[in-house]
């Protein structure tokens, strides 16, 4: 059984304007899987309807056997848990350190109170410093957020995600931001997810070459409609062209 | 084309010049002010407040019971921002995009909000002086009441504006609706808030004054006898430890701004 299922999603933030229609694809679990697509294709939106960041208008959203849409409140809170997302401007607290700002990551798990209060048992520290470690970030724990360059930033928002012990990441234009260097170090711990932990990354993207070079698989979104969905090396010219309409490719490689 | 878009903009800036001399004299006509009287009369008007203003050795003797009022003023303010602040806290909360539980209880903070800062403060004052008598209760509510109004206002807007990213972040976490104020909210925006209610407290010092007058309490209470038993020295000194206190209180609350932001 396929990690992730939609099927028929249509969404709409205004009556007379979809922004996604009728998108059919399947992820397992383990796939690095991109979606490219020019800027208003309705990107972030497919990413932030499969953690119900923002409703469904229609069709369905199947996580391992949960119906995404039909959740309660509290049914809704466990799935998040199993989803980690990571932003393009990294969404973190900046005037906390960094290892509160790893810890965050627990909140799913917590009571409100434990959360507020902030308990957090040994091993749930032991795993964020563990993890830092492992990013290469370390050294910066007791830092305030804002004091980080922006490669830094996104890899305590990769080590937030992490946190959560989640099945599926979600990433949002993680590279957007960044400069060639540190978008190659984040690309290479996103695949490293995949690859190491087994955990399926589901990854928007601007950049077709970076796109090619890590995924396994390509989703091509073009005006909220799957135009191209299958193994990266299939992506052709032609086909990269049907994505982001001829002319505009021009702008795009430069 | 370049030219001539210069010039129309010559042409705009002559005309608004214009405009606005016409409207000025317009006014003054209506109203009957004369420009050149006002200016002729100023040199008498400071004649008059410098051999009457005068702060003497006789006076000083009543610096203490000056003071003492002072110290009734600046705690009043004191006190009726930190309440207001805990009320705006709430309001802020529940009327920032970002922070709201829905959109019809954020319309009714915002209406809230709206209400208390649009009817200025020595409108409160008026009013409650009629339901409440005069007592320093009622200066204490209308400083009270005008303080919301405005920090909700500030709050709602350093709300949405300081902390829309990460609210987002924790909520696909799964924290829970708390989890997100206490954590992320408030860490990022209380230097800001705590700034805004350093900014209301100096404010408050400022129209207590005035409240005062109306209520009866406090300095302007102080003021108001002096003035109207016409011992313009003792006025002198009222306004001056106004003055001070006011200066004071306003570097101490940017030194704090300085250490905490």
């Amino acid at each position: 059984m396929s990690l992730l299922k939609v099927v028929g999603l249509d969404k709409s933030y205004h009556s007379n304007f979809r922004v996604l229609t009728d998108i059919n694809f399947e992820v397992d679990t383990g796939e690095f899987v991109s979606i490219i697509g020019p800027s208003g294709a309705g990107k972030s939106t497919l990413l932030r309807c499969i953690n119900r960041m923002v409703e469904v208008n229609e069709g369905k959203i199947l996580f391992g056997d949960l119906d995404v849409g039909n959740l309660s409140k509290k049914a809704l809170r466990k799935l998040r848990t199993n989803i980690g997302m990571i932003f393009q401007h990294y969404n973190l607290v900046p005037r906390l350190t960094v290892i509160e700002n790893v810890l965050h990551g627990r909140f799913g798990y917590k009571t409100t109170l434990q959360g507020i209060l902030g308990k957090f048992t040994e091993k749930e520290k032991e795993h964020a410093f563990f993890l830092l470690e492992k990013l290469g970030i370390s050294d910066h724990a007791y830092k305030r957020c804002d004091q980080l360059s922006g490669g830094q930033q996104q890899r305590v928002g990769i080590a937030r995600a992490l946190i959560q012990e989640p099945k599926l990441v979600l990433c949002d234009e993680p590279i957007a931001s960044l400069d060639p260097n540190s978008s190659k170090v984040i690309m290479d711990h996103l695949k490293a997810i995949t690859s190491e932990l087994n955990i399926t990354c589901l990854v928007n993207l601007h950049q077709v070459d970076v796109a090619i070079n890590y995924s396994d698989r390509i989703i091509g979104l073009n005006q909220g409609e799957i135009v191209f969905d299958g193994p990266s090396q299939m992506l052709t010219e032609g086909r990269i062209n049907s994505i982001y309409g001829t002319e505009t490719r021009q702008f795009i490689t430069v | 084309m370049n030219d001539i878009m210069i010039r129309k903009r010559k042409w705009q800036f002559t005309i608004f010049l214009i405009i606005m001399i016409a409207a000025t004299y317009a006014s003054s006509i209506i109203t009957d002010f004369n420009a050149l009287h006002g200016i002729t009369t100023f040199p008498a008007a400071l004649y008059w407040i410098f051999s009457n203003m005068l702060i003497s050795q006789e006076t000083l003797t009543r610096l203490p019971s000056i003071l003492d009022k002072l110290l009734e003023t600046i705690f009043m303010s004191i006190a009726a921002t930190t309440t207001a602040a805990v009320i705006s806290m709430f309001l802020g909360l529940m009327g920032s995009t970002t922070t709201r539980v829905n959109r019809a209880f954020s319309s009714l903070a915002r209406f809230t909000a709206s209400i208390s800062r649009n009817i200025p403060v020595v409108a409160w004052a008026l009013i409650l002086l009629l339901s409440f008598g005069q007592n320093s209760l009622t200066g204490y509510l209308a400083l009270f009441v005008g303080s919301i109004g405005f920090l909700t206002r500030v709050f709602i807007e350093t709300i949405d504006e300081a902390s829309q990213s990460s609210v987002e972040a924790l909520r696909a976490t799964g924290a829970t609706y708390f989890q997100i104020v206490n954590k992320a909210v408030i860490p990022q925006c209380l230097p800001l808030l705590i700034s805004w209610i350093l900014f209301m407290i100096e404010t408050n010092i400022r129209s207590a004054t005035l409240v005062g007058i109306l209520t009866g309490t406090g300095i302007g209470y102080t003021f108001d006898l002096y003035y109207k038993s016409m011992n313009y020295n003792v006025v002198a000194l009222v306004t001056f430890s106004i003055v001070i206190t006011v200066i004071i209180i306003e570097l101490l609350s940017n030194y704090i701004r300085k250490v905490i932001l």
